[in-house]
Order: C-alpha cells, then structure tokens, then sequence
C-alpha cells in the first residue's frame, strides 16, 4: 500500500511537469496567433503515426547514449557538458580512422567504436583532471573544452586537410567509411530502425551493471548519497571522480556513432550538435536509471519531430526548446516538492509509531 | 588591544603591484617583439580600444558571477541572463533609444537572475540544472520572440534585429593633440606606450566608464556595508547568519537579482557599444568565461577585472591581423621558457617540462608556419581560461557554502 503509494508520488512529477509544459505550449502557441487545440492535435497525430515512430526511436538512440553518459557524471554531482565536444571530437576521430584502413567487417567496426571511445575518454579527462587537481568547475572547463573541440574540427574540417568538399553540394566531409565499417539496420514494417540501437541497449545494461553490481558501483553510490561517509570508508573522492568523468567521456564518444555507422558514414559540417544538454535532460527526467532515461530519450525526440507540424502552421519550432527547458525546470521542482512531502509523511508516521510504541 | 590587524580579503591585494610591475616588464618585452617582428598591431590604438570593449562583457558577467557566488549560489545561468539582456536590449533600444535599451536588457537579466533564485534558494534545485536550463530557455525564448519580432520590420531578421543606437563617448580633452605624434613617431616601446594611452582614454563610450565604475562600487558594497556584509556572510556560515536573524533566502534573491542585472547590463553592452545590432549567438559564451574569472579573481572584483582583462585581450585577438597572434605565440613561447629554465635550475624537472614542452612547440610553431589559423583563435579566449585555470599558481578560497542550498536543520 505505502510502496503503491510512492510510487504514484514518483509519477506525479513528471505528470505536473507535463502539465505545466503543456499549459506553456499553448500560451506560447495563442501568442503566436494560431489555434493551439488544434495545432497541437495535429502535432499529436503526426507524433503517433508508425513512421514517425520509427525516426522518434531512431532520433533517440544518441539521445540515450547521451543521457546515459550525463547520468554516469550526475551520480557524484559532475555536470558533463563536454559531452558536446566529446562525441564531435570522437565522431570526427572515428571517421577519418575508419575512412582510412581496410579490414574485415567485425574489425573494422570494432576499431570505429574503440576510437571514439578513446577520444571521448581523452577529452572528458582533461576536465576531470582539472577538477580533480585543481578544483576547476566541470561546467566551467567543458564548456570551454567544447569550444576548443569546436575550433580543431573547423581547422581539421577542410579541404586541404583531413576532408573533402561533397559532391553537388556545400557541405565538408571526411572520406566515406568503406562498407565494412557500417552496421546495417533493422528492418521493421514501417521503416528501417538504427543498428545501434542494441548498442545502445547494451550500453545501458552495462550502466546497470556496473553500478549495482560492481565495488566500484557501489563507491560511486556511496560517495553520491553522502560524500563524508564514503570518505570516511576508505573510498578516495579525487579517484572516484576522475574515473567517473572518463567514462562519463567514453560513453559520449559513443554518441555520434549512430549517425556515422549506421546513417551517413562521414563527418561532414551537417553532423548533429549540441547533444550534451539533451543527454543531462534525458538524465534528469529519467532520474539516471536506465530504464527511465530510455523513456526520457524518446519523449524528447517525440518533441521534437512532433514539432515539425508546428511549422507547417507557420510558429517557429524553436518553442520545442522553451519547452524542454520548462520541462526540465518543472520537473526538478515537482522531484523536490514530492521529496519534501513523501519526508513529511514520514516524520507523521514514525511519530506516530513511536506514541504507539509509548502507549 | 593593540594591533587588531584587520581582515586583508578584498582590499586591493598585496600581490597587486607586482602584478603591474610585470604587466609593465611584459608590456616592454611584447612591444619590443612586435616592433622587431613586424606586426604593429599588438599595441595599436585601435586595438587597445578593442581590448577594452571585448573586456566589459565579461567583466560584466565576472561580477555578476562574482555578486551570486558570494551569497552561496553559483550562477551557470549568466550566459542565459546575458542573451536576455541582449535581446530586450536591442528590442527596446531599436526602438525608443538607449535610455530604454539599458532599462529592458537589465531588467530582462534581473526577472531571469529571480527566477534562478526562486528555483535553487526556494526549491532547492541543483544550481548547475537550474542554471543550464535558463540558458536553454533564454536562448529558445529569444529566437521565438525575434519570429514575432524582428523578422516582422524592416532591416531586422529572425536572426539579426535593426540597428541599435549607440551611446555617445569620451575623450579626455588635450590627450589627442598631446601623444598622437608620439604615436606615429614609431619609438620602440615609447609608440607603443603613447598608443596605448590614447586607446584607453580617447572615443570611450559612455558605458564603458560606467561599467569601469562598477568594480570599485561592487567592492565598496560587498566589502563596505552592512549589506555587502550580510550576502558575504549568507555565502560563508548561512546556518551561522540565520540564527542572527539574517534570512540567507532574502539575501539570496537580492544578490542573483543584481547579478542578473550585470548580466543583462553585459548583453545591452554587447548589442550598443561591441556592436550596433542583436545577432543570435553574440554573446558566444562570455557568460561562462565570466564564471571562470571569478576563480581566476580568487572572488575579489580587483582580480576579477585582470581576468576580464586577460580575457578581453585574447577575445579581441580575432579582429587582429594574423601575425599579431604570433607575436604574442612568440612572447608566450619566451614566458614558459623562461619559467621552465628557472624550474629546471631548482631540480624541479616535471615543472620545467610542463612549462618547457608547450613552450618550445609555440615557438618552433612560429618558426616554421608564422600564422595561427584563425580557426585556433577563435578559441583563444577558452584556451587561455583552461590555461590559466590549470597553471595560476594561488591559493584558492571560494566562499564555503557555494552550491549548497540552505534549508534549516528543522525543515524538511
């Protein structure tokens, strides 16, 4: 009864966020000077139809990667917002190192995947040094790291040096991945589901594992529930951290793979960006358990291609980003307001076990 | 009770005068070096008055970090409060002139700056999500309401608005007539010297001044009043403050209110005087680098102005000729071999190759391709953060009770 009855509080906040997300969508969408029933009807419509379903799961596998390299970070409060030029840096490393050998499939797709996850180890520990020597602010640094990773592409990205001008169109790209360095997709009725979709799956299995049934899992739990405590177990915070930030880092360079071994096979200027803050909200809203960052992926993406209806009706689908961020603002609220409710309870009831107990 | 010494925080700091006494050896050797090298750019007039006006933003944004900090709250979400001040600045401004621009852009970082306070003092939220958040949302709010805006009149798009009025500027009368034939007459070091004077003290906006004028004002604040006491004390012991009857909240909300309000101060700065018009993405992460002054500035607004500075001058790189990049490679490359010569006479060997690897790669980098890539100096400024971030040798103290949310030991 009591453990129904958490439950139920643990949905309600992303039900109030919800709400409040959708009260904001229409605010925004009557301001605009459209009708927002209808509009957001057939933003509905369009986001359930079986095609858009398969580009919603296709558009979220780089999502969950990415909410599942920022929950790694989120268990002992480190902000990765490196995970943009972790998996921009990984990507592009991959894709001239893949464009450049030739060896048989399974190999060759294992070195792809090794070199993005080394670059993204790489660059995410340099933060996590800094922070670990130096006290630097991990938001602080990969913001800049992300800045730096930016402007090394833009250097490396061009023609006379590691790319190639694309033919009949202006964008820059790294030299195709030769056909043994793809992964093929899954066929499914309504369209064709991204490969990585299981490593993605394996991913998050991994993350499960790893921190449940691991010593190192249990440290980074411990040392995220009460960093005294831990400390005062033997387990070392500096290690922990930079540990944690790597492979926060690592997983990041996972997220680019997506789109470079199973869509475009090549790094070009058009590669996808800016994933880091979908990765810490996807994170946030699936409160950095496997399961429920995979909820949080899709919802996003469903977002987001629901939003190309909007469009269509003529209202800048950049109102999508206002809306993730009051999503995301809603729900860190409602998570505290629910906290504090469920703790009051709790006094109530053990204050009244305890006068049980008296008489 | 003799000799009470009185605390040494914030008082302009000790190190200070050996500061200006390499600022001024450094000024020499670099001035020496772009003669010798052929870039007269380095110290050009020009240049120095760009130094100046890359700086503001993020001095702007360094005390507004410098303000939140000190009341305990770290404030990720400066960049999204300067975007703010960007945006209604030039939407007021465009249109009822700089008066208004001043009014929107500072109030439009304030409401943003309270509504961080609402969520990380009153709901107790992660000070970095809620932050991050408000940059997502002051960057998604802005290019809706530019559609609805901006796109709608004529000169404006959804990306650019029209044309901002500037504010008008200063020179200190006498000073032109005095060194400008000083500065042409192209004697090493004395040119140099004489232009920049002239930079800094001809054609100064209005709001430069103004915003010059804010770094004493905030020290006098902060360290001088009753006030100033109170939101320091709140950002220390909040337990401590409250059981005296000082509310930390009240002191909270005030203080990312103000620093809101610097924020957005920054995004009118960048929108009137860096330039004539709003454009998405003109504020390119100086909130952030504003962040990163305030732990190079140790939280003490004297040391946050020489970041600023620092910063402004990398920043201010990218409107430079090429070679003048490379002079400074080369001064950069002399500086770390100098210091790893020095680390290397005392044993220290790990030192000496910290500083001396980097240090011989600048300058045989020069040697052999002479121009940095423009590419690379667009991220000067976030380099020389990391950079100065990883090596400043000082010790560090920021206020203890920085990104804890204060609840009472009885609250729930």
């Amino acid at each position: 009864m009591t453990r129904l009855r958490s439950a139920a509080l643990i949905l309600i906040a992303p039900l109030l966020a919800f709400a409040l997300a959708l009260v904001v969508a229409l605010a925004i969408l009557e301001l605009a000077g459209v009708n927002a029933v209808a509009v957001l009807g057939d933003a509905l419509a369009y986001g359930l139809r079986s095609e858009t379903l398969v580009a919603v799961t296709n558009k979220a596998v780089p999502y969950y990667l990415a909410g599942i390299a920022a929950a790694v970070g989120f268990h002992l409060r480190l902000f990765n917002i490196g995970i943009d030029g972790q998996y921009r840096l990984a990507a592009f490393a991959a894709a001239v190192i893949g464009a450049a050998v030739s060896l048989p499939a399974p190999l060759h797709v294992a070195l792809i995947v090794a070199v993005a996850m080394v670059v993204g180890w790489g660059w995410a520990a340099i933060a996590g040094l800094l922070y670990v020597r130096r006290g630097v602010n991990v938001v602080i640094s990969t913001i800049m790291l992300n800045a730096i990773a930016s402007g090394l592409i833009a250097y490396l990205l061009s023609p006379q040096r590691l790319a190639q001008q694309a033919a009949g169109s202006n964008n820059i790209t790294t030299a195709t991945i030769p056909e043994t360095g793809w992964i093929p997709a899954i066929p499914t009725p309504a369209g064709d589901v991204n490969g990585l979709l299981v490593l993605a799956a394996f991913v998050g299995l991994g993350y499960w594992l790893v921190l449940h049934r691991t010593t190192l899992g249990f440290e980074v739990r411990a040392m995220g529930l009460s960093q005294r405590a831990a400390s005062v177990a033997g387990i070392g915070a500096p290690r922990l951290a930079l540990l944690t930030m790597a492979a926060s880092g690592a997983i990041a360079g996972l997220v680019g793979l997506p789109q470079l071994l199973g869509a475009s096979h090549r790094f070009g200027l058009d590669f996808p960006s800016g994933l880091a803050f979908t990765g810490l909200s996807v994170a946030i809203l699936g409160r950095n358990h496997p399961v429920g960052v995979a909820i949080g992926a899709l919802v996003w993406a469903l977002l987001e291609r629901s939003a190309q209806v909007l469009d269509l009706a003529g209202v800048s689908k950049e109102i999508v980003t206002i809306l993730q961020a009051v999503i995301v603002l809603s729900i860190v609220v409602a998570y505290e307001l629910v906290r504090r409710v469920r703790a009051r309870q709790e006094r109530r009831y053990v204050a009244r076990a305890v006068e049980g107990a008296a008489a | 009770m003799t000799a009470v010494s009185m605390p040494a925080f914030a008082a302009p700091p000790s190190w200070l005068s050996g500061a200006v006494v390499r600022v001024v050896l450094g000024f020499a050797v670099l001035s020496l070096l772009s003669g010798a090298l052929d870039a007269p750019d380095l110290f050009s007039r020009g240049g120095i008055a760009a130094t100046l006006r890359f700086s503001a933003p993020i001095l702007l944004a360094g005390l507004g970090a410098l303000w939140a900090e000190r009341s305990g709250v770290i404030n990720i979400g400066l960049e999204g409060m300067m975007i703010a001040g960007t945006w209604f600045g030039a939407w007021a401004g465009y249109q009822w002139g700089i008066g208004a621009a001043l009014l929107a852009g500072v109030a439009a970082g304030t409401a943003f700056g309270l509504v961080h306070a609402l969520l990380s003092v009153t709901f107790g939220v992660e000070q970095a999500i809620s932050g991050l958040s408000l940059n997502l949302l002051a960057a998604g709010l802005t290019r809706f309401l530019s559609t609805i805006t901006f796109a709608t009149v004529s000169g404006g798009s959804i990306t650019t608005s029209p044309p901002v009025p500037d504010f008008p500027t200063l020179s200190l009368p006498g000073i032109d007539a005095l060194l400008a034939p000083v500065d042409r007459a192209n004697v090493p070091i004395v040119s140099d010297a004489a232009a920049v004077v002239l930079g800094l003290l001809t054609d100064v906006s209005v709001l430069t001044i103004a915003v010059i004028a804010l770094v004493p004002l905030t020290w006098w604040v902060l360290w001088r009043t009753r006030l100033g006491l109170r939101i320091r004390a709140v950002g220390e012991r909040p337990d401590a403050a409250d059981s005296l009857g000082v509310r930390p909240w009240r002191y909270r909300y005030f203080a990312l209110g103000v620093s809101g309000g610097l924020a957005g101060l920054g995004g009118v700065y960048l929108v009137t005087v860096a330039s004539s018009l709003y454009r998405e993405g003109q504020t390119a992460g100086r909130g952030f680098i504003g962040l990163a002054t305030v732990i190079f500035g140790n939280w003490n607004p004297w040391s946050v102005t020489l970041g600023s500075l620092i910063f402004g001058f990398t920043d201010a790189l990218r409107i430079r000729q090429e070679l003048t990049v490379g002079v400074l490679l080369v001064g950069l490359g002399a500086l770390g071999a100098v210091v790893a010569i020095r680390r290397g006479l005392g044993r220290d060997w790990r030192g000496a190759a910290l500083f001396g690897v980097p240090a011989a790669a600048m300058l045989v980098w020069f040697w052999v391709v002479r121009v940095v890539p423009s590419e690379f100096v667009s991220f000067a400024p976030h380099l020389t953060t990391l950079l100065v971030l990883a090596f400043a040798r000082q010790r560090l103290r920021p206020p203890a009770a920085v990104g804890v949310p204060f609840r009472r030991a009885d609250a729930i």
